[in-house]
């Protein structure tokens, strides 16, 4: 299917939709535009390209008209709550909402909502932030491409036959779409980043414990983060700091200020980085990359280079182990943390017709409510954690794991950030790893590191592909709790990158089909 | 499982073998809150009153660790004279059951918060015996599930189940002894003693009701045989939630004459959960563990480690209670009691009730002979613990202090308390109810000791001729017709009075 085009009859962005989230916000704040107007803009927008992208599994238009009416008062009474008051956004499925299912992309949770909301939820709409809906993403996060979802794959704005990333691919859609300024994903090993390399747009995956888990929906507790996603690094810092900082509802949570990520932004956009060192990770980028993604790679260093950055290689040697070490401790949490999904207390019930034993029916929920993935990766961490195996399989990925950390901390002790591609590829087509789970994880190789180390991680668009004309990520990595280093970094080069094109990346999203 | 024909005799087992145990008990902290979220830590509310997302294990929600409960956790293990782990980790016990909400228990695995300590207990006769303590950790309690329409409420025949989520979270304490050898024939009598004992520290430091009835304190008792002076361990048998002391011993000496058994059948002992019936007094096959699941532990992610620092464990340290041995090593100075009065004070479970009533002002001798003797009496006789009994230390003091003042003789007395037993009130409601009076005007008692004298011509003689012994009969005589209402030390002077001995 290709429901692209570039004809001025095509759908792009509106007056409205086409500006990034701190430009809508200074309209709003100044009362150029009220949120009303702009929440509507973007729904209208949406409603007419979602049967192209499928990037949301819900919508409350009322709802989010509601926010932002709330929004424009608070306003008018001259008590904005936050910058980003009455600005637009789109939540992962994964996060918990009072007021909208949370699904999870998973039949499992299909029509549940959550009595309680998540910590995210909460801050943003504590930040007059209008929550428009619930993003598509692969079932219960498991899945590089989206198409793990139960209902239905997302698609990619850049070309729609081909995959948003995953398992953030709704959230990272619905920006490359326009279709929402902002967005939340969850990375737990490269859930945000992956899709915003593959989808032109931005994410950061913060220093873990840095946004409070309470009320993401685990898939791996020790791995998953929270964090935002935008079109520019700017927008994507004022996001990172409404949902940032400590929450005790969270025992895994960082007590300590939030890294003052928006200055960062700011500062980088001046494009000096002079005195900052870069590591290239000597692991990333070489045989296996795509082509196209090894020469925007090489560009963007170039690029940093021009920039003053003093630019070195660097090894982790450990690197390699990570992804082996990933599929063995995401899986054995994930066995544990979605046990709880036994059709007693929410969510899918199967076969309770009064035949069955309890078991019975627990067991047959879990047979239909669960999708292959989801079932591989439950297995396969309830045989790593099994008596006999534990020593073998999850014990030594910890090893491993200590390693990786070691390779980064040596790392930061000679460099300020590393970078790396963000993937090895750009966006697939759909379709054509779904029935290859290891190429399918493979796509994961260059940001699983930062999860099994805690660390803080983005991706930012460096360009097109030349071969595919599919965007490209550089991934940047900085010590935990100096994610301000991330947003200095990328905002340098996004103002390079944009100001050594004719025009800016987004702008080259081709136009969608109107429904 | 075959059936064991004939079971062997108690001294028999002995003679062919040397039992061990493990016992393994379960504490429920009486913390305001549950274990890892704000609920109320209650007993007998309205079920799922007291829940929220993170008891109720809904998606999302994380466990925040109660800081009272690893202090309690901690002075636990002080007490029991353990090691404090200066860090240590929850972990996660992976198995599916319904009142589970997470289908894993959040527990800890190999990093206990307490390790290697001890418990002295002091046996009937008053011999000391140290039970090892391996560990003692920090866990969460399960739901409740209530199986409708089976006929025995349980799982099997049952229409549906309800679950009560209340007790899910709720803080537990588990206390796991090391292997007790060297016990002998008096393994039962040690595993009674050492629950007893434990039930009393922890009833003195305050950090749980300790309610066998009501779960608050629970046992499984690991029992297994070894051919005598072999040292090589059986197989051992688990038995479940004993419910009372008494039942431990029971259930002991049980399961050691029924292994000893089948041992000399040359049957072998299978490793199972045993459950015991409280009106059998036989334990009886549950789930057998080989079936039992892998419980696939590891570290949790959702909590960070515990490091609880010196200062703050010697702070604690100096926050424990006076332990029930010094104490009764205290009392026993204090009132002046022998070795012996004091184990028949222990024995009696009446050391508490025995200060409390003391505090309430009655000398420890008359405090002691009310609880020991008479109040034991009456609580065997209504199966009841004594401190179960509806009579209260400030009362039994109250009926001494009449007593001591003239206003009741013993008997009367214990007709009050009586009274106080059936719930008829405090001790001068049952007194002005039932009209209870000691007869001490001496116009009436007059006539009946000179009735009583007249009636017994030989026994006033013999007074008159000087045997005061003789004065026994009449007063009794007058007690009798008076109904015991009269002050016997009054009648006494009257009769000898009247016998001119005076
Ligand atoms: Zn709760």
């Amino acid at each position: 299917m290709t429901s692209t085009t570039s004809g001025p009859e095509g759908s792009g962005p509106t007056e409205l939709t086409g500006l990034t989230a701190s430009e809508l916000a200074a309209k709003i704040a100044a009362g150029e535009v009220s949120a009303v107007e702009v929440t509507r803009a973007h729904l209208d927008r949406l409603e007419a390209l979602e049967p192209a992208v499928h990037a949301f599994l819900h919508v409350d238009r009322e709802a989010a008209l509601a926010a932002a009416s709330r929004a424009d008062e608070e306003r008018a009474d001259g008590t904005p709550p936050s910058p980003l008051a009455g600005v637009p956004l789109a939540l992962k499925d994964v996060l918990t909402t009072t007021d909208m299912p949370t699904t999870c992309g998973s039949r499992m949770l299909e029509g549940w909502t959550p009595p309680y909301d998540s910590t995210v939820a909460a801050r943003l709409r504590a930040a007059g932030v209008v929550i428009l809906g619930k993003t598509n993403m692969d079932e219960f996060a498991m899945g590089s491409s989206t198409e793990n979802s139960a209902f239905g794959p997302t698609r990619n704005p850049w070309d729609t036959d081909r995959v948003p990333g995953g398992s953030g691919g709704g959230s990272s859609a619905a920006l490359a779409a326009f279709e929402a300024p902002l967005a939340i994903g969850t990375d737990t090993g490269g859930s945000i980043r992956q899709p915003a390399a593959v989808t032109g747009t931005v994410g950061v995956k913060p220093t873990y414990g840095g946004v409070s888990r309470y009320g993401l929906v685990a898939f791996s507790s020790s791995l998953d983060q929270a964090g935002p996603c935008g079109r520019t690094v700017l927008d994507t810092a004022m996001l990172h700091e409404v949902i940032a900082g400590h929450d005790p509802m969270d025992s895994t949570s960082v007590d300590a200020p939030v890294p003052k990520v928006t200055a960062a932004a700011r500062e980088g956009a001046t494009g000096d980085l002079r005195g900052v060192r870069v590591g290239v990770v000597r692991e990333f980028g070489g045989e296996g990359y795509q082509q196209g993604v090894r020469d925007s790679f090489r560009a963007a260093v170039d690029t940093l280079t021009s920039l003053g950055a003093e630019v070195v290689e660097v090894s982790c040697p450990h690197f390699e182990y990570a992804l082996g070490a990933y599929y063995l401790i995401a899986p054995s949490e994930c066995s544990s943390n979605l046990a709880r999904f036994d059709a007693m207390r929410y969510g899918l019930r199967v076969g309770d017709d009064g035949t069955r034993s309890t078991e019975e029916v627990m067991s047959l929920t879990r047979e239909q409510g669960f999708g292959p993935e989801v079932k591989r990766r439950i297995m396969l961490g309830t045989y790593a954690l099994s008596s006999g195996y534990y020593d073998a399989y999850y014990g030594q990925a910890q090893k491993v794991r200590t390693l990786i950390t070691r390779d980064f901390e040596a790392a930061f002790a000679q460099v300020d950030v590393l970078v790396s591609p963000t993937t090895p590829t750009t966006a697939f087509r759909i379709g054509e790893r779904v029935d290859d789970p290891m190429a399918m994880y493979l796509a994961d190789l260059c940001t699983i590191p930062s999860n099994l180390a805690g660390n803080a991680a983005m991706s930012v668009p460096s360009g097109l592909s030349a071969e595919d004309g599919m965007p490209v990520g550089l991934q940047i990595m900085a010590p935990p709790m100096a994610d301000d280093r991330l947003y200095r970094v990328g905002a340098a080069y996004e103002a390079a990158r944009d100001a050594a094109s004719e025009v800016p990346l987004l702008d080259r999203v081709p136009r969608l089909e109107v429904a | 499982m075959t059936a064991v024909a004939e079971i062997m005799d108690y001294d028999e087992v002995l003679r062919r073998f040397d039992p061990v145990l493990g016992l393994e008990v379960h504490v429920e902290l009486s913390t305001a809150t549950k274990m890892f979220c704000g609920c109320a830590n209650e007993f007998g509310a309205e079920p799922n009153s007291r829940v929220c997302p993170v008891c109720l294990g809904m998606p999302g929600a994380l466990p925040v660790v109660n800081g009272t409960a690893v202090e309690s956790a901690v002075r636990i293990g002080l007490a029991l004279d353990c090691q404090v782990a200066e860090w240590c980790r929850f972990a996660r016990k992976n198995y599916f059951y319904p009142d589970m909400p997470k289908n894993f228990q959040t527990s800890q695995y190999d990093e206990p918060i307490v390790f290697d300590g001890g418990l002295d207990v002091v046996l009937d006769d008053g011999e000391v015996f140290r039970v090892g303590i391996e560990r003692a950790h920090m866990e969460e309690d399960t739901g409740k599930s209530l199986h409708v329409g089976g006929a025995t409420g349980r799982i099997h025949g049952a229409e549906h189940s309800l679950l009560d989520y209340n007790r899910a979270g709720v803080p537990l304490i588990e206390i796991v002894t090391k292997p007790i050898t060297g016990a002998g024939e008096r393994a039962p009598e040690v595993a009674r003693a050492y629950v007893t004992a434990l039930r009393d520290l922890l009833r003195s430091m305050g950090v749980s009701d300790v309610r066998m009835d009501q779960g608050s304190l629970r046992c499984d008792a690991n029992v297994s045989l070894s051919p005598k002076g072999s040292g090589e361990f059986g197989t051992r048998t688990e038995t479940k939630n004993v419910n009372s002391f008494r039942s431990i011993e029971r259930a002991v000496r049980f399961e050691m004459r029924r292994q000893a058994s089948l041992l000399v059948n040359g049957s072998e002992i299978i490793q199972e959960t045993r459950h015991f019936d409280e009106s059998s007094g036989e334990t009886s096959s549950g789930r057998r563990k080989e079936e039992a699941e892998d419980y696939r532990y590891f570290p949790e992610p959702d909590l960070v480690p515990i490091a609880p620092s010196r200062e703050w464990v010697e702070r604690l340290r100096g926050t424990l209670p006076e332990m029930p041995w010094e104490r009764r090593k205290r009392v026993q100075e204090q009132w002046g009691l022998s070795d012996e009065e004091l184990r028949d004070l222990v024995n009696a479970s009446a050391l508490d009730l025995v200060a409390a009533t003391v505090d309430a002002g009655a000398p420890p001798s008359e405090a002691r002979s009310w609880w020991v003797a008479y109040l034991s009496q009456r609580a065997n006789e209504r199966g009841v613990e004594l401190a179960e009994l509806s009579v209260t230390p400030a009362q039994v003091a109250r009926v001494i202090e009449l007593v001591a003042e003239g206003k009741l003789t013993h008997k009367l007395a214990r007709q009050v308390v009586d009274g106080v037993l059936d719930d008829r009130g405090d001790p001068d409601e049952v007194v002005a109810a039932d009209g209870i009076e000691v007869v001490s005007d001496d116009s009436s008692l007059q006539a009946a000791v000179d009735e009583a004298l007249a009636a017994q011509p030989d026994a006033a003689e013999k007074i008159r001729g000087g045997k005061v012994q003789a004065a026994g009969a009449i007063v009794g005589a007058v007690m009798k017709a008076t109904q015991g209402q009269a002050d016997a030390k009054r009648v006494r002077e009257l009769v000898l009075a009247a016998c001119g001995q005076q």
